[in-house]
């Protein structure tokens, strides 16, 4: 087991700032997903994210690649801030990798194809070099011999492995990760999570949604827990666990730990 | 194993004996497995064989050995061979073939018609047959060289010493051809753009996708057929006004890409929301996203009623004959009419043989289809 780094529930001083969330407040309808969300995150850090559903755990996530929009308040990836300007977005979401929880690989395209669309089609690479990083990173992924094949005939921890090899080609800064084992078959969760303890170590800025708590021990320099929308708690992984400041963090923990 | 124990789950006796298995195999265990299963079976199989036992020798008869199959004229088709009552005068359709494949198109010339058959061929095989090498460059072949060529080829051109020949004399198979030939390579790429425009979230593109699309849907292809060719003169200077041909073309593609365009959003739909996110997530443009990820998933869900919707266009061709088109339907209209041609069997040997057309081009189509959806299936799953 490895310490988290030695942060606190505030953001690192010094380091540098991947991703600012100030003031976020968000909207379905009447019902409002965010509020008032606050969130530094420094660059290389990893951060995972728990707390009940319909808490906005995904919502935000999917706020920082602007998947979804919000109302009130700025978000600020890499020094560049999130506008309705579609070129800034696209700008952000090449920089920003995103795992989803049900993989969203392209059935109609190879492993290979797969990742190699973006870096071909947005960083206008040639093909024969876009292969050759989609080898490396499937290789990293541990899958390379299915390079050749097409998704469906993949296992789900494959598919996902895939996934994240696909964000890895565009060598972002940032990996968005939404709940990415949940949708798995338990035998399957490990092969993953070892994924993204690799990743870790390499010192990628990870923020990721997910309810795996011995990961979240493992590998986060801070956990947060999200209900109602708001950010009720963000502690060491330590603190977070052992010494929970909220009575919401004892609760939440106290059902998820049987 | 161990002998039998005791135990309420194994055996203490031996078990009786199966009925011996109904003959699975040979032409016997086939008839009776599909044929003669049930009574109703037994009934519905005698049912049909007495109908085929009544209709196919009289179609062989009419079709075939009472047939007339050569002569100059209606003097032929009177009587039959051997003297019975005359069966189908094919000898109408020999002496008159050549006008039901080229209309009046000058007989010197047709030797260009015979090129564009053959080019139309060509790339049709190119972009249909899966395997084919260089398939881009064939999309390319028939999208944009085979127009041009055609054009020229069929139109003429003086300068490559071409004799011109106008459009009113083109009839027949050419024109229903040309017909249905521009109307498909028209049809999808204006569905898929009206259908990416009616799933817009620009207000302006989308309510001019609907508009189009509810419109050109609402009204009969004849009432767009007369439109094109009656209204469309009066938007554009005389000098300017496109050949009756155009218009007649122009009406069956528009008219073709709004249905393609609700054919091709059902397609869109049926794409998981997954995809979009995922795509973007990567940093693709709307339009890449739709090109590389959204619309060859949505095409594929869609090729049935792609291949529909062609088939029904192809048929849809013989309409054009309203605004005075000869189509292939209406020149054996026209031959049949011919009093030198005047027998009874002749419009009957006509109809048969147009029917016998359109089912081979239509028939081919679907064909096409699944063949394409198996092999889709296979390849991906």
């Amino acid at each position: 087991m490895q310490e988290g780094s030695g942060s606190s529930s505030a953001a690192m001083p010094g380091a540098e700032v991947a991703v600012e969330i100030a003031g976020l407040d968000k909207w379905y309808g009447d019902f409002q997903v965010l509020r008032d969300v606050n969130l530094k995150v420094a660059r290389g850090e990893r951060i995972v994210i728990c707390g009940p559903s319909g808490g906005g755990k995904s919502t935000l996530l999917r706020c920082i690649n602007r998947l979804e929009d919000w109302q009130r308040g700025r978000i600020v990836v890499d020094g560049l801030e999130l506008t309705d300007d579609p070129k800034r977005i696209l700008v952000v979401r090449r920089d920003v990798g995103m795992v989803f929880q049900q993989f969203n690989l392209f059935p109609h395209l190879t492993v290979l194809e797969n990742c190699t669309l973006a870096p071909i089609w947005v960083r206008h690479m040639p093909k024969r070099d876009a292969e050759a990083l989609a080898m490396n990173y499937l290789a990293r992924v541990k899958i390379p011999e299915q390079a050749h094949k097409y998704p469906a005939r993949l296992s789900g921890g494959q598919q996902q492995r895939v996934a994240i090899a696909r964000a890895l080609c565009m060598n972002p800064n940032i990996m968005l990760f939404d709940e990415p084992t949940s949708a798995l078959d338990p035998e399957m969760v490990k092969e993953v999570l070892d994924t993204m303890v690799a990743l870790a170590a390499d010192g990628i800025t990870m923020l990721v949604v997910s309810h795996e708590m011995g990961f979240a021990r493992q590998v986060a320099d801070r956990v947060i827990l999200m209900a109602e929308g708001q950010i009720v708690e963000i502690n060491a992984p330590k603190n977070f666990f052992d010494h929970p400041q909220h009575e919401r963090t004892r609760a939440f923990l106290k059902q998820i730990i049987h | 194993m161990t002998p039998a124990t005791g135990k309420s789950y194994t055996r203490s006796e031996t078990a009786p004996a199966l009925p011996a298995p109904v003959l699975r195999r040979g032409i016997a265990g086939w008839l009776r497995a599909n044929l003669f299963s049930s009574p109703a079976n037994v009934v519905l199989t005698l049912l049909c064989l007495a109908v085929i036992a009544f209709a196919v020798p009289q179609l062989l008869r009419f079709f075939i050995i009472d047939a007339v199959w050569s002569g100059a004229d209606r003097e032929a088709c009177l009587g039959g061979p051997n003297g019975n009552a005359p069966g189908a005068c094919w000898a109408f359709v020999r002496v008159w073939l050549g006008y039901f494949v080229y209309g009046f198109y000058p007989a010197g010339e047709r030797w260009r018609v015979f090129l564009f058959f053959g080019l139309l061929g060509f790339g049709i095989v190119w972009l249909t047959w899966l395997s084919a090498p260089r398939r881009d460059v064939g999309a390319i072949y028939f999208f944009v060289v085979l127009p041009v060529v055609s054009l020229i080829l069929l139109g003429g051109a003086p300068v490559l010493g071409l004799a011109s020949v106008p459009t009113a004399m083109w009839g027949g198979i050419l024109v229903t051809l040309v017909v249905a030939s521009v109307g498909m390579a028209v049809s999808l790429p204006i569905g898929i753009l009206l259908a990416l425009g009616r799933r817009s979230t620009m207000p302006v593109v989308k309510s001019l996708a609907v508009i189009f699309i509810e419109f050109v849907r609402g009204v009969p292809l004849i009432t767009v057929l007369f439109m094109a060719s009656v209204m469309l003169p009066l938007f554009v200077p005389e000098r300017l006004a496109p050949d009756k041909l155009v218009r007649a073309l122009i009406g069956v593609a528009l008219f073709a890409s709004a249905y393609m365009a609700e054919v091709v959003r059902g397609g869109l739909a049926a794409v998981p929301r997954g995809q979009y996110e995922a795509a973007s997530a990567l940093g693709l443009t709307w339009w890449r996203l739709m090109a590389l990820v959204i619309l060859p998933q949505a095409l594929r869900v869609t090729l049935p009623n792609i291949v529909n919707t062609f088939i029904g266009l192809f048929k849809d061709t013989t309409l054009v004959f309203v605004v005075g088109i000869f189509d292939f339907l209406r020149t054996i209209e026209v031959a049949r009419a011919d009093p030198s041609w005047a027998a009874p069997n002749v419009a009957v040997t006509g109809y048969v043989f147009a029917a016998l057309f359109y089912f081979a081009c239509c028939y081919g189509m679907s064909r096409y289809a699944r063949t394409v959806e198996t092999r889709l299936a296979r390849g991906r799953r």
